[in-house]
C-alpha cells in the first residue's frame, strides 16, 4: 500500500514541553526513509500565503494566489510512505514528531496506474 | 422430508454458531466482504430449500460452509478472478484448525478504530453477528438505504486504505481490546436503554451484544475485562423482567420486584466476575450491579461497597455520570444529608439526571417544597417521556 501523509498543524496541540518527548524529525527520516525503506519522498512545504492555484475555465487559465481550500494553510509538510497496511502506517505517522506537536492525515494512494 | 419448522430451527441454530466462522474463512480467502457475505446468505437460503427436502445434514456447518464456499467460487468465475485466489479458495476446509481466528479476525476488523464507531457497530451486526442490512436499520431506527450506505462505505474503506484482516499482534492488542469491548457494550447499552415503545425491536440488539460477548470470552479466555463486560451485560439483562411497569415505563431499582430478576443469570455473572479476577472498567460497573443484583432488598444493599466501587471506577474513567452515582451511593450508604452534599459538589453532571437526584435527597429529608421545585426543573429538563413520567409521579408525592 502506498500512502500520503499530510503533515499539519493542529490549533488543539498540547504545549511544546509535554509533546517534547520522542523521536525528532531527523531520526524519524533516518528510520522511516533508511532503515526501512518506507519512505518514498517527502519535504516541508512553504506555507499556503505562499501558494498558487490554477484552474481552466471557459478556456482561460486562471491563476490565484493562495490555497484551494481553506484548511490546507496548516499543511506545512508531506511524505510519501510505502508499507503493508494501514496499522504500521499509523505506526510510522505515530512516531513523526508533529503526530505529537501537530497532525497527520494519512490518504490512502488512489493509483491510476499509469 | 423434514417437517419446515424443524429446517427453520436448525438453520437458525447454525446460523448463530456458524455465520461469523463461515464469513470470516471466506474474506481471508477472498478478500472481498461482499462477495463473503452474499454467499453465506444465499447458503443459508438453499439450506431452507434443501433440508427441508433432503433431511438435515449430520454436520449443519460443514454443510454451509462447502455451499457458501461453492457459491463464492461461482461469483468469482463469473466476474473472472485471478486464478490464484481461485486456487486457494477451493482449498477452505470446513475443518481447518484456525476456524476460531477468522472469527476474531472478522471481529477485530469491523472494530478497527479507523473506522467510524457508527460504521463498527453496523458492520459487527452484519458481519459477526450476521443481522440483515434492514435489522439493523430497523434497530436503529434508521431508513434501510441508509444503513445500506453506512456499510458499503466502511467496507469500502477497510480494501481501499489497507486496514488489515487479523488479529492485532500482542504489542496492539492491548490497545485495540478495549475499542472491540466498547462496540459490544454499546451494542448492548443500545438494546437495553429502549424502555418504552422500541423495547421490542431492541431487545435482540442486547441479546446479541450477549452473544458477541460469549463468543469473545470463548476465543480469549485469558482476557479477564471480555469476562467482565460479559458479567456485566448479564447482570443488567437478568433485571430486565423488573425493570418493565405495566405501563411500559421503565421502574426504578428501589422499586423493582427481585423475584422476577433472573436468578440463573445473576449466579452465572457472579461466578464470571469472580473467576475474572479483573478490577477494570468493566469488572468495577459489573461488581456494583452484582451487589445489587444480590441483594435480597433495596435497603440490605452493600451501598459502602459499592462507593468504594465507584471510587476505583473515577480513579479509572473520571466522569461527571460516575461520579454523580457515587454521591448517590454516598447518600444510600451515609444518609440523605450526605448524599445531597456530595451531589452538590458533583460539577458537569448531566442536568436531568443531578436535578432527579438532588430532588430525591430533598423528598427524603422531609424538604417537601425544595423538592417540589426541583423535580419541576427536572420535569423541564428530562429527556425522555417515560423519564418525565416518572419526575411526575415523584412530585405529585411530594406535594401531597
Amino acid at each position: 500500500m502506498q500512502y500520503l501523509f499530510l503533515i499539519g498543524s493542529a490549533p488543539d496541540a498540547p504545549a511544546e514541553t509535554e509533546a517534547d518527548d520522542g523521536p525528532t524529525i531527523e531520526e524519524w527520516a533516518r528510520e522511516v526513509y533508511e532503515e526501512r525503506g518506507a519512505g518514498k519522498m517527502g519535504d516541508r512545504l512553504r506555507p499556503a500565503s505562499e501558494a498558487t492555484t490554477v484552474r481552466i475555465r471557459r478556456g482561460e487559465t486562471l491563476v490565484t494566489d493562495g490555497p484551494f481550500v481553506e484548511g490546507s494553510e496548516y499543511i506545512g509538510g508531506f511524505d510519501v510512505i510505502e508499507c503493508e497496511n494501514l496499522d504500521e502506517a499509523v505506526e510510522i505517522a505515530a512516531k513523526h514528531p508533529m503526530a505529537r506537536h501537530g497532525l497527520i492525515e494519512i490518504r490512502p494512494v488512489w493509483s491510476l496506474g499509469l | 422430508m423434514t417437517s419446515a419448522a424443524e429446517v427453520r430451527a436448525a438453520v437458525a441454530a447454525t446460523h448463530r454458531s456458524d455465520w461469523a466462522r463461515i464469513v470470516g474463512g471466506l474474506i481471508r480467502f477472498t478478500g472481498d466482504w461482499t462477495l463473503a457475505e452474499d454467499s453465506a446468505q444465499e447458503a443459508f437460503e438453499t439450506a431452507l430449500q434443501r433440508w427441508e427436502r433432503d433431511g438435515i445434514p449430520p454436520a449443519p456447518g460443514a454443510w454451509l460452509t462447502t455451499v457458501a464456499r461453492n457459491r463464492a467460487i461461482d461469483r468469482m468465475r463469473r466476474v473472472a478472478t485471478e486464478q490464484r485466489v481461485l486456487r486457494s479458495a477451493a482449498a477452505l476446509d470446513p475443518a481447518e484448525p484456525d476456524a476460531d481466528d477468522d472469527r476474531l479476525r472478522l471481529l477485530f476488523t469491523c472494530c478497527h478504530p479507523a473506522l467510524g464507531l457508527e460504521a463498527r457497530v453496523a458492520l459487527t451486526l452484519r458481519s459477526v453477528a450476521g443481522l440483515t442490512t434492514a435489522e439493523i436499520a430497523r434497530a436503529f431506527l434508521v431508513p434501510e438505504p441508509t444503513m445500506a450506505q453506512r456499510l458499503v462505505r466502511a467496507k469500502a474503506k477497510i480494501a481501499h486504505a489497507g486496514i488489515p484482516y487479523r488479529v492485532p499482534p500482542p504489542e496492539l492488542l492491548g490497545e485495540r481490546l478495549p475499542g472491540v469491548l466498547a462496540v459490544l457494550y454499546l451494542l448492548f447499552t443500545e438494546g437495553y436503554s429502549a424502555t418504552s415503545g422500541d423495547a421490542v425491536v431492541r431487545e435482540p440488539l442486547a441479546e446479541e451484544a450477549i452473544r458477541l460477548a460469549r463468543l469473545l470470552r470463548e476465543l480469549m479466555p485469558r482476557e479477564t475485562e471480555v469476562s467482565a463486560l460479559l458479567a456485566l451485560m448479564l447482570l443488567h439483562h437478568a433485571r430486565r423482567a423488573g425493570r418493565m411497569g405495566e405501563s411500559g415505563d421503565a421502574v426504578p431499582i428501589d422499586l423493582q420486584d427481585r423475584a422476577l430478576w433472573d436468578a440463573v443469570a445473576i449466579d452465572e455473572a457472579v461466578t464470571l466476575l469472580r473467576r475474572s479476577g479483573s478490577r477494570g472498567p468493566y469488572a468495577l460497573q459489573a461488581s456494583i450491579a452484582a451487589r445489587h443484583a444480590t441483594s435480597p432488598s433495596w435497603e440490605a444493599t452493600d451501598f459502602e461497597g459499592i462507593v468504594s466501587d465507584y471510587d476505583a471506577l473515577l480513579l479509572l474513567e473520571p466522569s461527571p455520570v460516575v461520579a454523580l452515582n457515587r454521591a448517590i451511593a454516598i447518600g444510600m450508604a451515609d444518609g440523605a444529608a450526605a448524599g445531597l452534599d456530595a451531589v452538590r459538589q458533583v460539577a458537569d453532571a448531566p442536568q436531568h439526571l443531578a436535578l432527579a437526584a438532588e430532588a430525591d435527597f430533598l423528598r427524603r429529608l422531609g424538604r417537601r417544597e425544595e423538592a417540589a421545585a426541583m423535580y419541576r426543573s427536572a420535569i423541564a429538563v428530562a429527556r425522555t417521556a417515560p423519564n418525565r413520567r416518572y419526575f411526575e409521579a415523584r412530585l405529585r408525592e411530594v406535594e401531597t
